[in-house]
């Protein structure tokens, strides 16, 4: 079976600096993908390189065997990939709802009006958010925040999922809730690449990890694998515990 | 629709039927006062369906509306009155959709600056024209009345209010809501942020070509420097802010006060009227930066206790 989604060669310079080096992966179908490694070592401008936010220097990525680098963000997401952001974005003039509808209606399933609004409630319940359509944004806490960013998500029905470390911050308990959240979507045939710092989060959810150090690939294969592999340790914690 | 909506529309239409009655009531200075306020509520209501949700502060009023006063200058002798008007919305929503196209990637006050420079700059392309033709203006002789100037307007105005209560039940005005918060979140959304733009950008450079191109018999003699005078597109953008665009009817808020505010200034003061309308936005900036609708709402919101 071809993969959702692949990386051949995937190249991003800022000047002199490449952020993103020649990086080649598969995410196959209903898999969820960890994508890992140290701070600044390249993960959010890969996802940055799929969602469309960023252009790639080099390299393709193919969406079912279809370029998609070179094109608009919106044109992405309307192929049913979208994303969270890293620091959460939401729309402060708009309620809660209204928020969720915004992904809706321009995106890879589109609705609008009634359908819509049923939607994006239905969406909120599923998230933990029931009721709380009529809030405004700025009375919300920091998980419901992020809450809000996944419904508006979810809100165009798309096949690949990005989230940009959507578990950071969460309490234990919250973590727990998030974690099963995330499950459910891939039970319900979803593919997602997640971008993640919580170990428990990357080893009861991924199927396979990349891990990224300084813009290259350093390993991939399964959490335990990749986890245990010398050359992650050392990217981590430095050669002297390798 | 809800009833609500009914009321409203209701009240509308008795509104726009009072005002119809205006010059019945009075031909001299009060159809000229009434005359500016529809004039100025079509500029800002139009200009503020744009730049109300998107942020973006277009001083290009001046080179639409002078487009338009020039198609009906240089066409009236061969053509009917109310093919020009539709003529000019044409040229006004074309260069609008060229300006977009141009512009729109430009952000902030970039796109300020272009939008001045534009109205310059074709202000001084047509006085080269004319320079070069050995005119200096235009005769724009008619028989249409200043009655009739205004109840176009007010037909123009109604137009305006229809269009931007349907651009507000639309997706394009829900996408540009989007837009207005984060362009990113909505280009993440599927919104093709470059195209929305542009549509919308076009409605008040229609508006506004055929707002002059309705209101060219009444100037009589229209040269470059009354049909593109910069000081349109800043009284239109005060106006709008000072009655806040977060609605529909924000502008007219603005637009009634201050019309007749600078008709006493610059009765009074002649020579001041500058100095005066930079005073004013001043104020506006400062003491209301939502307008009348940011203070009407936060009113409200004291009433109900701040219970939303």
């Amino acid at each position: 079976m071809s993969p959702v989604l692949s990386l051949r060669g995937a190249t991003k310079r800022f000047g002199g600096l490449v952020a993103v080096n020649g990086i080649d992966f598969d995410v196959a179908e209903h898999q969820v993908l960890g994508l890992i490694g140290p701070n600044g070592s390249g993960k959010s401008t890969t996802l940055n390189l799929i969602s469309g936010a960023l252009t790639l220097t080099s390299g393709s990525i193919k969406l079912r065997g279809a370029p998609i680098s070179g094109l608009a963000a919106q044109d992405i997401t309307r192929r049913g990939v979208s994303r969270t952001f890293q620091l959460v974005r939401l729309l402060p003039s708009m309620n809660v709802r209204d928020n969720v509808i915004a992904g809706a209606v321009f995106g890879h399933r589109r609705r609008w009006g009634a359908e819509a609004r049923d939607f994006a409630e239905s969406l909120l319940e599923r998230v933990g958010l029931g009721g709380k359509g009529q809030m405004p944004i700025g009375q919300l806490t920091y998980i419901d925040t992020k809450r809000v960013e996944l419904a508006r998500v979810l809100a165009s029905d798309p096949t690949l999922l990005l989230l940009d470390e959507w578990l950071a911050g969460l309490n234990p308990t919250e973590l727990q809730d998030g974690i099963a959240l995330i499950k459910s979507l891939r039970d319900e045939g979803r593919t997602i690449i997640l971008v993640e710092h919580v170990m428990d989060a990357i080893r009861s959810l991924c199927d396979r990890c990349v891990v990224m150090s300084s813009g290259t690939k350093i390993a991939e294969g399964t959490p335990g694998e990749v986890l245990s592999d010398p050359n992650v340790i050392r990217a981590y914690l430095g050669d002297d515990d390798a | 629709m809800s009833s609500v909506e009914i009321r409203n529309l209701i009240l509308t239409a008795i509104a726009l039927g009072v005002c119809i009655l205006l010059p019945m009531a009075d031909s001299g200075y009060w159809l000229s006062i009434g005359l500016s306020i529809a004039m100025f509520t079509v500029l800002a209501t139009s200009w503020a369906l744009f730049s109300g949700p998107t942020h973006y502060i277009s001083l290009a009023t001046a080179a639409f509306f002078g487009v338009g006063t020039y198609t009906t200058g240089l066409g009236f002798e061969t053509l009917p009155f109310w093919s020009l008007v539709a003529l000019a919305g044409m040229f006004g929503a074309l260069m609008a959709a060229l300006v977009g196209l141009a512009t729109l990637r430009l952000s902030g006050v970039y796109f300020v600056i272009f939008t001045l420079g534009l109205a310059e700059l074709v202000r001084q392309v047509i006085t080269w024209a004319q320079n070069q033709s050995g005119q200096k203006g235009l005769y724009v002789l008619t028989d249409i009345t200043e009655a009739m100037i205004y109840w176009m307007l007010i037909a123009l105005a109604a137009a305006v209010y229809l269009t931007g209560w349907l651009i507000g039940r639309s997706r394009l005005g829900f996408a540009l809501r989007i837009i207005g918060d984060d362009e990113t979140v909505a280009a993440h959304s599927g919104i093709n942020t470059a195209r929305a733009k542009v549509l919308l950008f076009m409605v008040p450079g229609a508006v506004a070509a055929m707002t002059g191109a309705i209101l060219a018999p009444r100037y009589v003699y229209i040269e470059p420097s009354l049909a593109f005078t910069p000081m349109l597109s800043f009284q239109v953008v005060i106006m709008a802010l000072l009655g806040g665009t977060g609605r529909l009817w924000g502008p007219l808020a603005g637009v009634v006060p201050f019309t007749l505010l600078w008709e006493s200034i610059s009765s009074n003061f002649p020579n001041q009227t500058t100095l005066l309308l930079g005073l004013s936005f001043l104020l506006i900036v400062y003491a209301l930066p939502r307008g009348f609708v940011g203070l009407l709402d936060r009113l409200r919101q004291r009433v109900t206790g701040g219970v939303s």
